[in-house]
């Protein structure tokens, strides 16, 4: 049997007979999802389930499916175990723990026949399901035992689910102890408070429940010397080893986390030890066009300036992405993407603003965009984002997503970057003094000028920055020849870009006439579609890109096989337009998978997409 | 230097130093008058010209910086935009001394956000509006700051009433509220000497006529009104930190002695009415009540040393953020092995 089927019929197989005690058992590589409403503190439960399997060995991942809401509405937490090392979203999760009374009955309707319901004993009327099995929990009665009331009976309640599913799943208790002890700071007392009530659901499931169904874990040694960390703290943290000095931003959902983390971890890492001062200011601005103004600023005056924002920020940020493409300005400007046009689904994932920010600005412009896939490239694109920024003098997007940005995901420790922090061609007065200062002149023919930083104290040392056309001494100027001899020069400028830009990821199978590519978390997804696929016969090769523009090897990657399918999480095809339009002889071998509907793709929905294409040969 | 023998300054520069390239604006514009109070002041400071970031947003006042200050840097931003930017830049090095020059429609229309969030950071910059109440490169539309009633030739009646900026910088926090007259450039040197001492926004509202669109006579915006009407709330004189001159001994009755942050001092020479200044209610009700009587008072109409500006705020140390060397920006790789350890 194919991994394909196994996602739906692994479940099925078993459950014509509830009560047989003789179902295989499977072990380590099944999803369970915890229905909640929002704000009852379900996260900490979540991450609690979620730590304690990733402490005894087994490879996880966590996605929050969560409302834009702060209270009340419906959301759902996914983790994932397989011993198999997958990371992606499945499309059907085995245990449901049904825990939000107002979606209990649509919740029951996702389990595949033989999955698990664990839900409420206090609730009536529950559309419990012959097909699948059945366990009830009686929350308040727990409550009441342990005396819990008032404001935090919400918080509490959810260990009960915790103590129930790590009784039921086999999730060692000790393991789920050193998670709480974690995610409290160990403060003991908060600790005990909840590992009290984990221990009572607990041990009352074990007298009271008898387990039929065939879901469990088993420790595994594949986790050892791994973290958990959400993309967005490791984006901070990256920017923080990056030498970022200035950040501005103004909140905005999926990226607010980025610059929360870059606050809680600045103090520790970068005030300096000796005279207490910063070395990085965080300025919250009035809007988003204010914060891109800021580090449009802060860039021209020497900083390593960013900011994060998310689709309607980006759309804010338009005209000074034009700005600091054409008066030559660096900056960072980390876009965690979530869905629109307009507000769209706030806390949902997609990929949509690639066109919008390779293309950002009125006129002829063409922005450098980096493409992070994993948490371990959010850190590592700290330093290049900032490093290309300042060598080719440029605004520089990071196209991160929700999905990365706020989920949990394993990794190694970050490596201490190898990439040393360069800024790029800044002549001081000494140089200005011995070399001459000419703005905008293409002296080392990469396109790239040199520039002084305000301050700097010679008199030919000083520029106007400015949108207006200008010559090569930044004067304004209006004469034709002046602007084509610019717009030429950025163009070039554009071309050492794919020079410097990190290269693309590629695995090449000799033999697969299919290739694949792609950019940013689609990869895992992917990953496990190419394994089913080659179960069935079709091998792939697969290139993904980390960042745009491209390069000879995307061209050769293209070239090098008969068809090759463009993935994404948007509806258009944007990666798809562009290496169209980036490679025109090579367009009609590109063909678009393009998807969104606010969840991360699925390996079976890929497969599947690309079988259809495939015999629509 | 060609004029070899011409007169210099303490720190060896000579006026033409401080002068920028050639104005583009009209002949006999406002804003050009402005541009020479600031060469000025420049050359009897004795400012070092790369010390001075000079920022600006769009329109005819947004040109002017590169009229003036050729050897400073300069950035001519996006419309309305220039509070950002200068708030970056100030950030970025908050050893720099930031003049920025914005429009009524720069300031009071797209950029009226921009503008009180700067006065509320308290950015250390002199803001310069040189206010003509009306849109010159697209060719005589009213801006926010028009007069209520007014006719214009293409853009009709004006029907709504005046944004006052003065009213607006009290309002927003701002420390150093000023109104001028292009045409009296004696009022606009002095002025502009004490906002470049003051630590945190220095807001210069400068009616600046445009001789173009909106200079009749029956204009509150024009030089024929500013002329008769000009109301100053006293005589202003600057007396620098570093100048060793003594100053005279004045007559509490009729000098009232503002002190700045830095020990300068702003002497106001009382008119017909006793002002003070730095009484924020006083200010609100005088500006009110010119609104209401049409009186065109200058002068520095509120003063507040009291707040820190956004640098401090910031925690900043002495080595500009943008200049600090790589290792101080890089922490090391001990530290990292610490944070991962703390993550596991």
């Amino acid at each position: 049997m194919s991994v394909i089927e196994a996602d739906v019929l692994q479940a099925a197989t078993f459950s014509q007979n509830r009560s047989s005690n003789g179902r295989e058992p499977v072990v380590n590589d099944f999803s369970i999802v915890v229905a909640t409403a929002n704000g009852t503190g379900s996260q900490t439960s979540n991450l609690t389930l979620l730590r304690a399997l990733f402490k005894m060995g087994i490879p996880v991942n966590g996605k929050n499916i969560f409302p834009s809401n702060i209270q009340g509405l419906p959301t759902w937490y996914h983790i994932r175990v397989s011993d198999e090392g997958f990371v992606a979203r499945r499309h059907t999760s085995e245990v449901l723990v049904a825990f939000n009374e107002a979606t209990v009955a649509e919740d029951i309707e996702t389990l595949p026949a033989g999955g698990v319901c664990i839900y409420s004993a206090d609730w009536r009327d529950v559309p419990l399901r012959e097909d699948v099995i059945n366990y009830a929990i009686p929350v308040n009665q727990f409550l009441r035992e342990a005396g819990v009331k008032g404001k935090i009976r919400d918080y509490i309640a959810n260990m009960v689910y915790v103590g129930a599913v790590a009784q039921l799943l086999d999730i060692e208790l000790d393991k789920i102890e050193e998670a709480l002890s974690f995610h409290f700071g160990r403060r003991q007392k908060l600790v005990d408070q909840n590992m009290g009530l984990v221990r009572a659901a607990f041990d009352w499931t074990a007298e009271n429940i008898q387990k039929v169904d065939p879901y469990r874990v088993e420790p595994l040694n594949m986790t050892a010397n791994q973290i958990l960390i959400t993309g967005n703290e490791a984006a901070a943290l990256g920017a923080i080893f990056g030498g970022v000095t200035v950040a501005a931003w103004y909140p905005i959902t999926p990226s607010t986390s980025l610059i929360d983390a870059l606050v809680a971890h600045l103090p520790k890492l970068r005030r300096d030890p000796e005279t207490g001062k910063e070395t990085c200011a965080v300025i919250q601005a009035e809007d988003e066009l204010a914060a891109a103004g800021m580090i449009m600023g802060a860039g021209w005056a020497g900083a390593r300036a960013m900011t994060a924002t998310s689709g309607p920020g980006i759309s804010l940020m338009a005209e000074f992405a034009g700005l600091g493409y054409f008066a030559e300005i660096p900056a960072v400007i980390w876009d965690i993407q979530r869905i629109g046009p307009s507000t769209g689904l706030p806390t949902r994932t997609s990929q949509g603003d690639i066109t919008f920010a390779y293309y950002l600005g009125h006129g002829d412009t063409k922005n450098v965009i980096l493409f992070p896939a994993t948490v371990a490239e959010c850190f590592e694109m700290g330093t290049t984002s900032f490093n290309l920024a300042d060598e080719l003098q440029t605004p520089v997007f990071v196209l991160s997503d929700l999905d990365l940005g706020m989920n949990t995901w394993m990794t190694k420790p970050f490596e201490y970057p190898q990439e040393a922090i360069k800024r790029g061609k800044v002549l001081t007065a000494e140089e200005v003094e011995e070399k001459g200062f000419f703005r905008y002149q293409d002296i080392d023919h990469d396109g790239i000028g040199y520039r002084t930083l305000p301050g700097n104290e010679h008199p030919k040392g000083a520029w106007f920055a400015r949108g207006t056309g200008h010559n090569e001494f930044a004067v304004y100027s209006e004469k034709p020849e002046d602007w084509v001899k610019n717009m030429d020069r950025l163009n070039r400028k554009f071309d050492t870009a794919r020079k410097l830009v990190p290269g693309p990821i590629i695995d090449v199978d000799q033999t697969a006439e299919v290739g694949i590519i792609s950019l940013g978390t689609t990869l895992y997804p992917i990953e496990e579609a190419r394994l089913r696929l080659s179960d069935r016969d079709l091998d792939t090769s697969f290139m993904r890109l980390k960042a745009l523009p491209i390069n000879k090897v995307v061209r050769d990657f293209v070239e090098n096989h008969e068809r090759v399918y463009v993935i994404e999480m948007n509806r258009d095809g944007q990666l798809h337009a562009i290496l169209q339009t980036e490679m025109p002889d090579l367009a009609t071998k590109l063909v678009s998978i393009a998807y969104l509907d606010g969840m991360p793709l699925t390996a079976r929905w890929i497969v599947e997409a690309i079988e259809e294409k495939e015999h629509s040969e | 230097m060609t004029t070899r023998n011409a007169k210099t300054n303490a720190i060896g520069l000579e006026y033409a130093d401080y002068k920028g390239r050639p104005s583009t604006l009209c002949k006999g514009c406002g804003h050009d008058s402005i541009s020479s109070q600031i060469i000025s002041v420049a050359y009897e400071l004795n400012i070092k010209p790369h010390e001075i970031i000079k920022l600006s947003g769009i329109g005819c006042s947004s040109k002017s910086p590169a009229y003036f200050l050729g050897r400073s840097h300069g950035f001519n931003a996006l419309h309305g935009r220039m509070p950002s930017v200068g708030t970056g830049a100030l950030i970025a090095n908050h050893t720099l001394q930031a003049i920025g020059v914005s429009g009524d429609g720069d300031t009071a229309s797209i950029g009226m956000g921009q503008f009180k969030h700067l006065m509320r950071r308290n950015v250390r910059m002199v803001y310069i509006v040189e206010n003509n109440g009306v849109y010159g490169l697209t060719k005589g539309q009213f801006s926010a700051t028009a007069d209520q009633g007014q006719r214009l030739k293409y853009a009709g009646k004006n029907d709504f009433p005046p944004e006052d900026l003065c009213l607006e910088a009290i309002v927003a926090g701002c420390g150093f509220v000023a109104r001028s007259f292009s045409g009296d450039p004696k009022q606009v040197r002095e002025l502009l000497k004490a906002a470049l001492s003051h630590n945190g926004t220095a807001m210069l509202d400068i009616i600046s006529p445009c001789v173009t669109f909106n200079n009749g006579d029956e204009s509150t915006k024009s030089y024929g009104w500013g002329k008769e009407h000009e109301a100053p709330l006293h005589d202003i004189n600057f007396v620098p930190v570093m100048d060793e001159i003594i100053i005279e001994d004045y007559d509490p009755g009729e000098v009232r002695q503002v002190e700045m942050h830095d020990g300068s001092i702003i002497q106001l020479h009382k008119l017909e009415e006793d002002y003070d200044p730095t009484d924020r209610m006083g200010a609100l009700h005088r500006l009110e009540w010119a609104r209401q009587q049409n009186e065109f008072i200058t002068g520095l109409v509120y003063y507040d040393k009291s707040r820190v500006s956004l640098a401090e705020v910031s925690n900043l140390g002495d080595t500009p953020l943008g200049q600090l060397p790589n290792e101080k920006i890089r922490p090391s790789r001990e530290a990292l092995a610490e944070l991962m350890d703390s993550f596991i």
